[in-house]
């Protein structure tokens, strides 16, 4: 069964015009004659498709285009070309109908405000996103359950630490059940627990209200945990749109061989000729072996070697990112 | 009609509590606000003793009425909005109140209100200490009284589009302040609020009739204290609901234009 998906990009760009300007006083007089301007190609030509209920994370450096993609699929930003639709509606349109039903949540930036407890910011959202009283009550008790809340919507929101506020923060822009979440960087500047509390949550309200949710993220346990489909971006620029772990076979066609010794083995033995040596110690040796040789290898190294335990791993994640990123520069 | 009661009242409710948590600085800012009219007055009470009893045909006890009405309608009709749209469009709170489904003026009037409903802490107690003070003279009729009422809702609102006119500047200009500070001080002198505008040479009254200043402040003032003509009365509200319709229109096209070229550079 194939449904139409809920948000479409078709060859969407964004490029911003700046003013070029050197330092000093000359330079400073030129330029209120003479402008000269320069386009920056935030986004230049991004295609994909999510349906509705995935979670997809969105990688890329910073300055690759993925804050500028989620405020175009939000409305901030109007597109200089190509087609976006979300839910059947063009965001930058920004019509009501279409806000009520999506929700932006940047890491970096307050929603609610900060001198009251958040629950009077929420009456405020209920009235606005006119949430039927019960219905509102019913999610919000939800919400504080879900996210344990309910020492802290009572508090001026300045007086919560930086986890608690994301946590009143998400709660806040959630009241109305939206269909589509856009997060950027939800757990940035977050401590492990915190980081894991959201990412859990978010798994949560996917899974309980089909919704449909574009992550972008620094930390890749919140990739691992949430996302089975990335797009990765660079320059603007479409790298990679699929599976997260076709991304790591595709960009890494070597595994990491780790071998524990059961005697020392002196230093002066030779390795070289079972992989490229990462690391070396009398006790252990890291080996980064192409994944076609792992097998042949590996019964080498077992009879070889005074082999205690042998483990094969794929590298982590964000060696796979950083080495697309690099061979893309 | 019932969904935006529901709107306006959590709005006020929110932002009273925001007041009440500045309470303090609130307090501070009104005290400020009796003290310049308070100032003009002891000036020209001063002034009017000192040359014979009357300047321009007012005596001490006119320019008390004069400057109490005038801090009355001043403070109801005050709007601050321009003020906050450099800080909007820099730190990108303008992301924030173009997600939600309503427009962000409805914000601002619902601050408005609950700000000036704390004001009345203020206000009450020092219009009751100047009157007690200052012994002014009231030739107010009951239809000056009534028309009074409309007059300074009209400027309420002539008030507060201009200043979200003059704010929307911001989206263009990072010089707002400059421009905020050039309209505070042509205001201060052609609105009334230096000194009553009929002690103004002709030239400089000319001008005045023809700005909105003193429409949305001298106006009303004069009406209340019984100092118009019939004719006057309807020359002042024909000028208010003129500029209040030219800011409006401007506010509707520059708004338009302001998110265009906001969601064209982003923040």
């Amino acid at each position: 069964m194939t449904t139409a998906p809920v948000i479409h990009l078709h060859e969407l760009r964004k490029t911003y015009t700046i003013h070029k300007r050197e330092a000093g006083t000359r330079a400073a007089l030129r330029s209120v004659f003479h402008r000269e301007t320069r386009d920056i190609h935030a986004v230049d030509g991004i295609s994909f498709d999510l349906e509705q209920g995935e979670i997809v994370g969105f990688l890329g450096p910073n300055g690759a285009g993925k804050t500028t993609t989620l405020k175009m699929l939000s409305g901030l930003l109007y597109p200089t070309g190509g087609a976006v639709s979300v839910l059947g509606y063009e965001p930058f349109r920004r019509e009501n109908a279409y806000l009520r039903q999506i929700a932006l949540v940047m890491g970096q930036r307050n929603q609610l405000n900060w001198d009251i407890p958040a629950v009077d910011s929420y009456e405020v959202n209920r009235a606005i996103y006119e949430i039927p009283e019960a219905q509102f009550r019913a999610t919000l008790d939800e919400l504080i359950d879900l996210l344990d809340l309910a020492d802290l919507i009572t508090k001026p929101v300045r007086n919560l630490s930086l986890g608690e506020r994301m946590r009143v923060e998400i709660a806040g822009v959630l009241l109305h059940r939206p269909k589509i979440l856009f997060l950027d960087e939800p757990t940035i500047g977050l401590d492990v627990t915190a980081q894991r509390r959201i990412r859990d949550f978010i798994a949560e309200y996917n899974h309980r209200y089909n919704a449909t949710v574009l992550l972008t993220s620094h930390y890749m346990a919140d990739v691992e945990a949430l996302c089975r489909r990335v797009i990765v971006i660079h320059h603007g620029q479409l790298l990679f749109d699929g599976a997260l772990a076709t991304l790591v076979e595709r960009f890494s066609p070597h595994k990491t061989v780790i071998v524990d010794f059961a005697e020392r083995v002196a230093l002066s033995a030779e390795m070289d000729c079972y992989g490229s040596v990462v690391k070396r110690t009398p006790d252990q040796v890291v080996l980064s072996i192409p994944k076609a040789a792992v097998a042949a290898t590996t019964s080498h190294l077992l009879a070889d070697l005074p082999v205690s335990d042998l483990t094969i791993e794929d590298p982590s994640i964000e060696a796979v990112i950083e080495q697309v990123f690099n061979a893309n520069n | 009609m019932s969904e935006w009661l529901a709107i306006y009242t959590a709005q006020t409710k929110r932002a009273f509590a925001v007041w009440l948590q500045y309470r303090a600085a609130a307090i501070i800012w009104m005290i400020g606000f009796i003290v310049q009219p308070l100032m003009y007055l002891v000036v020209w009470t001063t002034v009017a003793e000192s040359s014979g009893g009357s300047v321009g045909g007012y005596t001490p006890s006119d320019f008390a009425a004069y400057y109490i009405v005038l801090m009355i309608v001043d403070q109801v009709t005050y709007t601050w909005v321009q003020h906050e749209f450099d800080y909007r469009v820099r730190e990108g709170e303008f992301s924030r109140l173009l997600l939600l489904p309503i427009h962000p003026i409805h914000e601002d009037v619902a601050d408005n209100i609950s700000y000036k409903v704390l004001t009345l802490i203020v206000l009450v107690p020092a219009v009751i200490l100047m009157m007690w003070f200052f012994n002014p003279t009231f030739n107010t009729t009951w239809q000056n009284a009534a028309l009074f009422v409309p007059a300074v809702f009209i400027s309420f609102w002539l008030r507060f589009f201009m200043g979200w006119v003059l704010g929307m500047l911001a989206f263009w200009t990072t010089r707002i302040a400059a421009l905020i500070r050039m309209y505070s001080v042509i205001k201060l002198f052609f609105s009334g609020r230096l000194a009553p505008l009929t002690l103004l040479p002709p030239v400089l009254f000319a001008v005045a009739r023809v700005l909105p200043f003193m429409w949305e402040l001298a106006f009303p003032v004069e009406l209340f204290l019984g100092r118009l003509s019939a004719d006057e009365i309807w020359l002042g509200f024909g000028m208010q609901l003129l500029w209040t319709g030219i800011m409006f229109i401007a506010f509707r096209l520059m708004w338009r234009r302001a998110v265009r070229r906001y969601t064209a550079f982003g923040s």
